[in-house]
C-alpha cells in the first residue's frame, strides 16, 4: 500500500470524479463528502509520500512496471513530496470551504462543479508527481481545462475572461509542447532523468537552446509571469469564489514548480546560469512584476481585483528567487511556495465569506466589517501582515531568504524592489483595514447606525478553513527554521 | 539554400501553419476565428511532431519475423520511429478537448450577449 502512494494521489480523485455524477444523481448532497473523502485520501497519501521521501530518498514509481526512460516514470524527492503536501492540502481546505458558496452561487451545477474539481485537483497532483515530459503535458492540459470550465460558470463577464484564458492557455501549452519536441528530437527521450544524462553533451546545439526558450515560455504564460500576464485578473476576479480560490494559489505555485523542474533538473543549473543569461532576465522581468502587481494592485477598488494583482507581484517573488539561482533564492523560493499558498487561499476564502455575507467586494463599502464578521476580518488582518511580511508571520521568512539571495549576488536593486513592494503592500492592506475597522469620526453621517450593525458572521464551513489556515501561516512562520532544515535544504539542487 | 527549403518542405509547412493560427488568435475580432486559429495552431504542431518520426525509405513499424525469430536483428533504420506519432494521438485527444471546452465557451458567451464579435462583447460587458 505504502509503495503505491505516489501513484494513488492522482488515481484517488481521478476515479473518485467520475463517480462523482453518478452519486449526485442518486443522493445531491452525497458530492460534498464524496470529494472531501477523496481529497482526504489523496492527502494522507501525500504526507506519506513527503514521510517516504525524508526516512528513505527519491522514490521511483515506474507505471505498468515498464522501465524508464521507456515507460513512464513517477519520480519523487523533496522537492515534488513537499509541494505535494502544500498543493494536498490547499485543495482539502478550499474543498471544505467551497459548500456554502457553490450552493449560493451555482446551486444547479454542484454535481458538476465538484467533479470538475476533483479533475482539477487530479491536474495538479499529477503534474508534480510525474517525471516524464510529456505526461507533465498532459496533466497541465488537464488542470487548464478544468480550469476554464470552472471559471466560465463564474459571474457576468466570466464566460469571456474564460475565453481570453483558453487562447491563451492553449499558446503556452503548445509552446511546451512544441518545447518537448525539441528536445525528443535532439535526445530520443521523454523521461526527465533520462534527458538530464544525455543534454550536457548536446548544450551547444541550436535545437536544445529553441527546446529550452519555448518550454520557458510556454510555462512562463500558464503561470502569468508578467509581461504574459494579460488572461489572469479578469479569469480570477470573475470566477466562482471557491474557484478562484483554489486556482489564484495553486495553479500559478504549480508553474513554479515546473519552472524550477525545467531550469534546474531538466537542464543542468550551469545550463541555466552561465551558458544563457536566463536568470538574470528572469530576475528583471520578476522585479518589473514585482511593481506592475503592486502598483496596480494600488489603483483597484475592487478587493477581488486588488488581490489578483497582488497574486500578479507574488508570481514575481517565486520568479525572482529563481532568477537568483543562489542557495538563499531557491530556498526562498521554495519557501514561498508554501506561504504563498497559505496566504492566497486565506485572503481568496475570505473575500468568497465577504461575498457571501455582504454580496459586494467594493472596499469603501466595508465600514463596520469588524462588527458584522469579527473572526473573518481578524484573520484578514494576519494574513495581510504576512503578505506584507511582518516577523512572526510565515510571509517574513520567505522574503528574508529572497533579499539574503539578493544580497548575496549583490543585486541591490532587486533588495529594494523587494523592501519597496512589502512597504506598496502594506499600503494595499492598511487601506483595507481602515476601511474595515476605523469608523468615522463626528458620526455625522452613519454615527447612530454603527452601533445596530448585528453579527453576522460567515458559515461554519467558511470559518473553519478561514480560521485554520490563518493559524496555519502564523505556525508555518514559527516553524519555518524547521522546515528549512528537514526538507527544503534538500529539495535544492545539489550544487547550490 | 533550395535544398534547404525544398529538402525540409514538411518543416517549413508546419511554421508557416503554425504562424497563421497564431494570427488567426490574436488578430482576429471573432470567437469562432480564433478557435479556428488555435486548431490550426495545434495541428501544425502535429505536423511537427510526425515530422520527427519519418525516415526516408523507412516502412512501419510492424515487425513480419518477430515472432519466433526473436534472435534476428532490426535494422532501426528500416523502420519508423513510432513514438512520436503515439504521442500525436494523446495530443490529438487533448487537442480534441480544448476545442470542445472553447467551443462550449463560445455558446455561452452567444447565448448572453447575441454575437460572437469580440469588441461588440467587450463593450456589452462593461
Amino acid at each position: 500500500m505504502i509503495e503505491q502512494a505516489p501513484v494513488l494521489i492522482v488515481v484517488i480523485p481521478l476515479i473518485f470524479a467520475f463517480i462523482t455524477p453518478l452519486i449526485g444523481w442518486w443522493r445531491k448532497e452525497l458530492c460534498y463528502p464524496w470529494i472531501i473523502l477523496s481529497l482526504t485520501l489523496s492527502t494522507f497519501c501525500s504526507v506519506i509520500t513527503l514521510l517516504t521521501v525524508i526516512n528513505t530518498g527519491v522514490i521511483h514509481y515506474h507505471l505498468g512496471g515498464w522501465l524508464p526512460p521507456w515507460g513512464i516514470e513517477y519520480a519523487v524527492d523533496y522537492l515534488n513530496a513537499f509541494v505535494l503536501v502544500i498543493v494536498s492540502f490547499t485543495s482539502l481546505t478550499v474543498a471544505v470551504y467551497s459548500k456554502k458558496s457553490v450552493e449560493l452561487e451555482l446551486p444547479e451545477k454542484t454535481i458538476y462543479f465538484y467533479t470538475v474539481f476533483l479533475l482539477q485537483a487530479t491536474g495538479f497532483f499529477g503534474i508534480i508527481v510525474t517525471g516524464d515530459m510529456f505526461n507533465l503535458y498532459v496533466f497541465l492540459e488537464i488542470a487548464s481545462l478544468a480550469g476554464y470550465a470552472l471559471i466560465a460558470v463564474g459571474e457576468e463577464g466570466a464566460p469571456m475572461a474564460s475565453f481570453r484564458y483558453v487562447i491563451m492557455g492553449t499558446i503556452g501549452a503548445s509552446f511546451y509542447l512544441l518545447g518537448v519536441g525539441y528536445l525528443y528530437m535532439t535526445t530520443g527521450s521523454l523521461n526527465m532523468a533520462d534527458l538530464a544524462r544525455l543534454l550536457p553533451d548536446l548544450y551547444g546545439s541550436k535545437v536544445v537552446l529553441v527546446a529550452f526558450t519555448f518550454l520557458i515560455v510556454g510555462v512562463a504564460t500558464k503561470m502569468a509571469l508578467f509581461p504574459l500576464h494579460g488572461w489572469l485578473p479578469d479569469a480570477y476576479e470573475k470566477a466562482p469564489s471557491s474557484v478562484s480560490a483554489l486556482l489564484a494559489p495553486l495553479m500559478t505555485k504549480v508553474s513554479a514548480y515546473v519552472m524550477i523542474r525545467i531550469m534546474f533538473t531538466v537542464f543542468k543549473p550551469y545550463f541555466s546560469i552561465e551558458m544563457l543569461p536566463v536568470t538574470t532576465i528572469l530576475s528583471w522581468i520578476a522585479a518589473a512584476a514585482i511593481l506592475y502587481g503592486a502598483v496596480m494592485a494600488l489603483a483597484q477598488t475592487d478587493l477581488k481585483r486588488m488581490l489578483v494583482y497582488v497574486l500578479l507581484s507574488e508570481v514575481g517573488y517565486l520568479v525572482l528567487g529563481i532568477g537568483l539561482a543562489n542557495k538563499n533564492g531557491l530556498t526562498g523560493t521554495i519557501l514561498h511556495i508554501m506561504n504563498d499558498a497559505c496566504m492566497m487561499v486565506a485572503l481568496f476564502m475570505i473575500v468568497g465569506a465577504i461575498v457571501y455575507r455582504c454580496g459586494n467586494r467594493e472596499i469603501s463599502q466595508f465600514r463596520n466589517l469588524h462588527r458584522r464578521m469579527p473572526f473573518t476580518m481578524a484573520a484578514f488582518v494576519i494574513v495581510g501582515l504576512s503578505v506584507v511580511g511582518i516577523p512572526p508571520t510565515c510571509g517574513f521568512f520567505s522574503k528574508w531568504y529572497l533579499i539574503l539571495g539578493a544580497v548575496d549576488t549583490s543585486q541591490w536593486v532587486l533588495a529594494g524592489v523587494l523592501v519597496l513592494s512589502s512597504l506598496l503592500n502594506a499600503i494595499l492592506f492598511f487601506r483595507v483595514i481602515e476601511y474595515a475597522y476605523i469608523e468615522p469620526r463626528g458620526g455625522h453621517d452613519n454615527g447612530g447606525e454603527s452601533l445596530a450593525v448585528v453579527r453576522e458572521e460567515a458559515p461554519l464551513t467558511m470559518l473553519i478553513p478561514i480560521i485554520s489556515v490563518t493559524a496555519g501561516i502564523v505556525l508555518l512562520g514559527l516553524l519555518s527554521g524547521r522546515i528549512v532544515s528537514t526538507v527544503i535544504q534538500f529539495a535544492i539542487p545539489a550544487c547550490f | 539554400m533550395v535544398d534547404f527549403i525544398v529538402g525540409k518542405y514538411n518543416y517549413w509547412i508546419y511554421i508557416v501553419l503554425m504562424m497563421i493560427g497564431f494570427y488567426a488568435m490574436i488578430g482576429k475580432k471573432n470567437l469562432i476565428k480564433k478557435i479556428i486559429g488555435m486548431n490550426i495552431f495545434q495541428t501544425a504542431i502535429i505536423l511537427f511532431y510526425v515530422s520527427i518520426g519519418c525516415k526516408k525509405g523507412a516502412t512501419l513499424p510492424i515487425l513480419g519475423h518477430a515472432h519466433g525469430h526473436a534472435g534476428q536483428a532490426i535494422q532501426t533504420s528500416a523502420y519508423i520511429n513510432p513514438l512520436p506519432h503515439v504521442l500525436m494521438l494523446t495530443a490529438i485527444v487533448v487537442m480534441v478537448a480544448t476545442l470542445g471546452v472553447a467551443l462550449a465557451i463560445g455558446i455561452m458567451i452567444y447565448l448572453k450577449y447575441n454575437t460572437l464579435e469580440e469588441d461588440e462583447i467587450l463593450k456589452a460587458v462593461k
